[in-house]
């Protein structure tokens, strides 16, 4: 369980988090949503105690992260940012690391079989591609075998297989009843990844939304219909609170009927139809649409 | 690489998982020795001091020798340890780097996610950083001795350890490198990159000695001796010379200068971000 409460960050004149409150709960990926420089990593550092909030509080488990006794038992972190000396290998990383809390070597080197560092493992850390940092990163994070996790873009630079395995880790660790919370700024890759959606822009939250309700609200589901007859049909539907455009004319983009009251009003006149597809916003475009709001409103206000 | 991680059985279950100071200190060890540049920089200073300190001996006694200075007017004890002086620049340099490498890389938030509260993070740096400086180069001042009096026998102005000011002056060795290191270590805490805390290190043992020149001489008399390097090399002078502080109060001038800068590199690791 993760909270912030009022959370709010200034850095002079900029303000990079802005009265952010939001509860992330255990059981289901919680992917954290929004544009670059809109605020993520910040809201990460100040859930880790690594910077100070201006004003109100992060909870990590009900407590502030570092009066925690096990810290990492409790989060389990990989930062946006390398955090890894370029001149220590990734074993030696790890077991400074572990060494903190006590964690046993066979720990350590678990969990480099797990992210496939295992055959690297003596190999100073400064030589390490983007992927192979990042999988360095996941194995800190799950060092302590955390409750919850905290994970800030983990999928730059991975490669697909890469992107597969994380999305596969990130599922069964929710199903597990920890606590994920992921940060990304592509929603085609939160779609895949996450049930619960908090999103943000310029520091402030837009959104506490499931992924389905996100897409439902963002623009309403089309329907794409084409008949043999097309100027009959658009006649019939063309009724209050249905919006028919089309690219052309024997194509008909239906907005407002389901795919089912399209059929049975095609069919009740005796028309055959040729195509009947109905559309959901994909999540891209209602993310989109939503920062764009959002947006919208900040410069309205300014 | 697999997605079982979930099925496996956590190694961690039933281990008592907590953050102590002991920890810290075993988890800032692995940190140390875990890193080429530890090794490299130890190791230029223990070869620049002992072969300095062989060749000095060498050298000063031969000229002694041919001018026929009687052994009492000799100060083998120094000579042969002189070469920490040019030591005392690798401990610095390790001693900044100890932290900066970590704010430069990044390493600091891995480091403060692991251990949240700082003090102890302070704390572990200095007790590993300060112990094995202190081990090497007491150690280090042993050989350096024990082999420039070596050399000084054939010339005939070699001491023993037993005589005066001989004990004291080579662990004074490893107790002035170790408030170099320490001084150095708190600049990095303050500074926290690189290049100002060398500076500031050095600009304090160097430079400030080179400024007080500038002084009239009834006021560098009274400035000069408490300057660092002034105050601390002291303990490794056999006989006290003029307008200076004594060994043991010298060394402790010195250590004041390592408290304070590890004071303020405290505050500033307790009061600003990571």
């Amino acid at each position: 369980m993760i909270e912030a409460l009022r959370l709010t960050k200034r850095y002079g004149e900029r303000t990079a988090v802005d009265d952010l409150s939001f509860t992330v709960r255990p059981g289901v990926v919680t992917g954290f949503l929004g544009p670059n420089g809109a605020g993520k990593s910040t809201t990460m550092r100040l859930l880790l105690d690594l910077d100070e909030p201006t004003g109100g509080a992060a909870r990590v488990n009900g407590r502030r992260y570092r009066d925690h006794r096990a810290p990492l038992r409790e989060v389990g972190s990989l930062l946006e940012a390398r955090a890894i000396h370029t001149g220590r290998s990734a074993r030696n990383h790890l077991l400074a690391l572990a060494a903190t809390h006590g964690i046993p070597r066979r720990r350590v080197d678990e969990m480099l079989d797990l992210v496939g560092l295992a055959g690297v493992a003596g190999k100073r850390a400064g030589g390490f591609s983007l992927g192979m940092g990042q999988r360095l990163g996941i194995a800190s994070a799950l060092l302590g075998d955390p409750h919850t996790l905290l994970l800030d873009e983990p999928v730059n630079g991975l490669d697909p297989e890469g992107v597969l395995w994380i999305r596969n880790l990130l599922k069964s660790l929710a199903a597990e009843g920890r606590t994920v919370f992921v940060s990304s700024h592509l929603m085609s890759e939160m779609a895949l990844t996450a049930e619960h959606l908090i999103v943000v822009g310029q520091g402030r939250l837009i959104a506490d939304t499931t992924v389905e309700e996100l897409t439902r609200r963002a623009s309403p589901a089309a329907v794409t219909v084409r008949s043999e007859q097309d100027g009959r049909l658009r006649e019939l539907l063309g009724r209050d609170g249905v919006t028919i455009t089309s690219a052309d004319n024997e194509r008909l983009e239906v907005v407002g009927m389901t795919s089912a009251e399209i059929g049975r009003v095609a069919a009740a006149a005796g028309i055959a139809l040729v195509e009947l597809t109905p559309h959901q916003a994909s999540l891209e475009e209602a993310f989109m649409q939503v920062t764009r709001e959002s947006l919208e409103f900040v410069g309205a206000t300014r | 690489m697999s997605a079982a991680v979930v099925e496996r059985p956590s190694s961690v279950a039933g281990t008592d998982l907590a953050v102590t100071q002991r920890r810290i200190i075993t988890s800032e060890w692995i940190k140390l020795r875990s890193l080429r540049s530890t090794w490299f920089s130890l190791g230029a200073a223990i070869l620049l001091d002992i072969g300095l300190g062989i060749l000095f001996s060498g050298l000063r006694g031969n000229d002694a020798a041919t001018h026929q200075v009687p052994a009492a007017d000799f100060d083998s004890i120094e000579v042969s340890l002189r070469g920490m002086f040019l030591a005392q620049l690798a401990v610095g340099v390790l001693g900044v780097l100890v932290i900066t490498g970590e704010y430069a890389t990044g390493m600091i938030r891995a480091s403060l996610s692991a251990a949240p509260r700082r003090f102890p993070v302070l704390v572990g740096k200095v007790a590993v950083f300060g112990g094995v400086t202190f081990t090497l180069s007491t150690l280090m001042g042993l050989i350096a001795f024990l082999g420039g009096q070596a050399v000084l026998h054939t010339d005939g102005y070699g001491v023993s350890l037993s005589s005066p000011g001989a004990a004291r002056a080579v662990v004074g060795v490893g107790l002035y490198l170790t408030v170099v290191g320490l001084l150095a270590l708190g600049c990095g805490f303050a500074f926290r990159s690189t290049g100002g805390a060398i500076a500031a290190v050095f600009g304090l043992l160097l430079v400030l000695p080179l400024l007080a020149q500038a002084l009239p001489n009834s006021v560098a008399d009274h400035v000069n001796k408490y300057l660092p390097m002034v105050a601390g090399s002291q303990i490794i002078a056999p006989h006290q010379a003029p307008n200076v502080l004594g060994p043991w109060t010298g060394i402790g001038v010195s250590a004041l200068y390592a408290v304070v800068a590890l004071a303020v590199g405290l505050f500033v690791l307790m009061r600003r971000d990571a």
